[in-house]
């Protein structure tokens, strides 16, 4: 198995504060891995720094074992690595269709809007209403739209931020069940998530981030049964 | 009769003028929320580049002859437009991305005079106005009317369809390419377009190319238009042209168009009227017009819908 991604003793600081502290991680070919935590623990600052829009204090990013964390964003994103950001960020005054042509916009082959039409297949509604624009729809529409636009680049790595925050249970349950399809059809899902009982249960590897260190890691159901991790992201009181 | 129907096409006329450099002011304001008040320098440098083609580069012989140097001096204009306006990207705002807005401003503002005095301090003779050549199509078209007559000169009516088109093909290019997409994203959310694969600073710099090409087509017709060029033609036309921009909505590519249409009639209209105060008051009523949309209209005509900023 083939290590796609390594993050090595990474610190990232806005001014002083240090958000994240010496996190470790890897993530391999195929696999979904997730970082979970509670708020504020640094998870997006993570994917944040890995994308190039933030600059590591100390540390590398090794993709494919290239360093990556001096790159621009839009180099590390024709590396192909996409990130689903957090809130979705989707560019409300444009069309569906626009979202999507954007996302391909570092693509120069013809196939472009062959895979705009995979993406409304795999979502039909994005598809109904190609031509509304993307604020006009739900908190689940624009969730697939923005894991839509980020799959029009054709990534190795797909970062999601977040992607059931705002959604109903059964939204967040169609979200997680796509991300397993993706996973089988070979995108490599690099998942930060705040629901941790949703997304330990999807992951193959999985490492919690508290206070910008790495604490623990495991399989995602390894981890799904550890004492201190159903204490505290799912709840329990500690036996 | 006659009379207000020549200012009303002459306002046209001008108005195609400013409305040439309002695209210019409009884009960079809707892709990165400068003004960038140097523009109208890049219009005046425009003009003095094509005149300098005119004088210097084009064969004498083929000077004469409109379909020659007319598009010559236009395409000299603004490719030293266009890299007057990269250069200024490059050195005066880039450093200045992410500095609060007031200091890219105020560089702007350094740039203008530093442009003017250098165009008039190294260009031969620059202190006093130049003569602009007129080797252009001669004639027009007469119009009756009434007991009086006027005559539309073809260059004007060329310029009028030249400005109009250049708008149209803009708001096609910025609403369907992928640069137009890419421009809008920028404008839109520009931590995302970089998580798009854009480059900021690429997308940037080809915004003041366009707006800069722009200017130098509009420094050509004014030279013809007003038969001199100097160095105050880009202060006074720019400072016109950001109200025109602002009138239509700064951010609208139709906004600028019409904004500068209407000060351009304005301002011919008021200069025939006596009890407006005539030819010397008629600046007074362009800025009348300003007013009275800051106060009820603020975004301008166009400025909810449309915009570059999507």
């Amino acid at each position: 198995m083939s290590e796609l991604l390594e993050v090595r003793g990474l610190s990232v600081a806005y001014g002083a504060i240090e958000a994240v502290r010496d996190v470790s991680f890897t993530v391999h070919a195929g696999q979904i891995v997730s970082l979970i935590g509670s708020n504020g623990a640094g998870k997006t600052t993570i994917l944040r720094t890995i994308s190039g829009l933030l600059r590591p204090k100390a540390g590398e990013i090794l993709f494919q074992g290239t360093p990556i964390h001096a790159l621009p964003a839009h180099t590390v994103l024709g590396m192909g690595i996409a990130q689903c950001p957090e809130g979705r960020r989707l560019f409300a005054r444009m069309t569906v269709e626009e979202n999507l042509q954007l996302g391909a916009y570092v693509r120069r082959d013809d196939g472009i809007q062959a895979d705009i039409d995979k993406v409304y297949d795999l979502f039909p509604v994005l598809g109904e209403r190609r031509h509304n624009k993307a604020g006009l729809f739900s908190g689940g529409e624009q969730q697939m739209l923005a894991i839509g636009r980020a799959l029009m680049c054709k990534p190795r790595l797909l970062m999601l931020d977040e992607p059931s925050m705002g959604l109903s249970p059964i939204m967040t349950q169609r979200i997680f069940d796509t991300v397993a399809e993706l996973r089988d059809l070979g995108t490599t899902v690099l998942l930060v998530e705040q629901n941790a009982l949703a997304a330990l249960a999807l992951s193959d590897q999985a490492y919690v981030i508290d206070l910008g260190r790495t604490t623990l890691h495991g399989t995602g159901h390894e981890l799904l049964a550890d004492s201190r991790v159903r204490a505290a992201y799912l709840g329990e009181e500690v036996a | 009769m006659a009379a207000y129907l020549e200012q009303l096409v002459n306002g046209l006329v001008l108005g195609s003028i400013i409305g040439l450099i309002a695209l210019g002011y409009t884009m960079v304001y809707g892709v990165i929320q400068l003004i960038n008040f140097a523009h109208g320098e890049v219009f005046m440098v425009g003009a003095y580049a094509s005149l300098a083609c005119y004088l210097w580069i084009l064969p004498p012989d083929l000077a004469g002859t409109w379909y020659i140097a007319l598009p010559a001096m236009i395409l000299f204009g603004s490719l030293v437009a266009a890299l007057l306006a990269i250069a200024m990207e490059r050195f005066a705002y880039r450093p200045l991305r992410g500095a609060p807005r007031l200091a890219p401003l105020i560089t702007a503002l350094g740039v203008s005079v530093f442009l003017q005095e250098v165009v008039r301090l190294f260009f031969p003779d620059a202190k006093q106005a130049k003569p602009y050549p007129t080797p252009f199509i001669e004639g027009g078209i007469t119009v009756h009317l009434g007991d009086g007559q006027f005559t539309i000169a073809y260059i004007r009516i060329l310029l009028v369809v030249v400005a109009i088109g250049l708008a149209a093909l803009l708001q096609l290019y910025i609403s369907r390419s992928r640069m137009g997409r890419a421009m809008r994203a920028i404008a839109n959310d520009p931590d995302t377009a970089r998580l798009m694969g854009i480059n900021p600073d690429r997308i940037i710099v080809w915004t003041f190319v366009i707006g800069a090409v722009l200017a130098g087509v509009a420094g050509v017709f004014y030279g013809g238009y007003q038969n001199t060029i100097n160095t105050d033609m880009g202060f006074q036309n720019g400072i016109f042209a950001f109200t025109a921009a602002v009138l239509g909505g700064i951010g609208s590519i139709r906004g600028a168009v019409v904004g500068a249409m209407i000060i351009g009639v304005v301002k011919t209209i008021a200069g025939q009227l006596p009890f407006l105060g005539g030819t010397q008051y008629d600046y007074v009523w362009i800025f009348v017009v300003l007013i009275f949309m800051l106060v009820f209209r603020p975004q301008g005509f166009f400025g909810e819908t449309e915009r570059v900023r999507a």
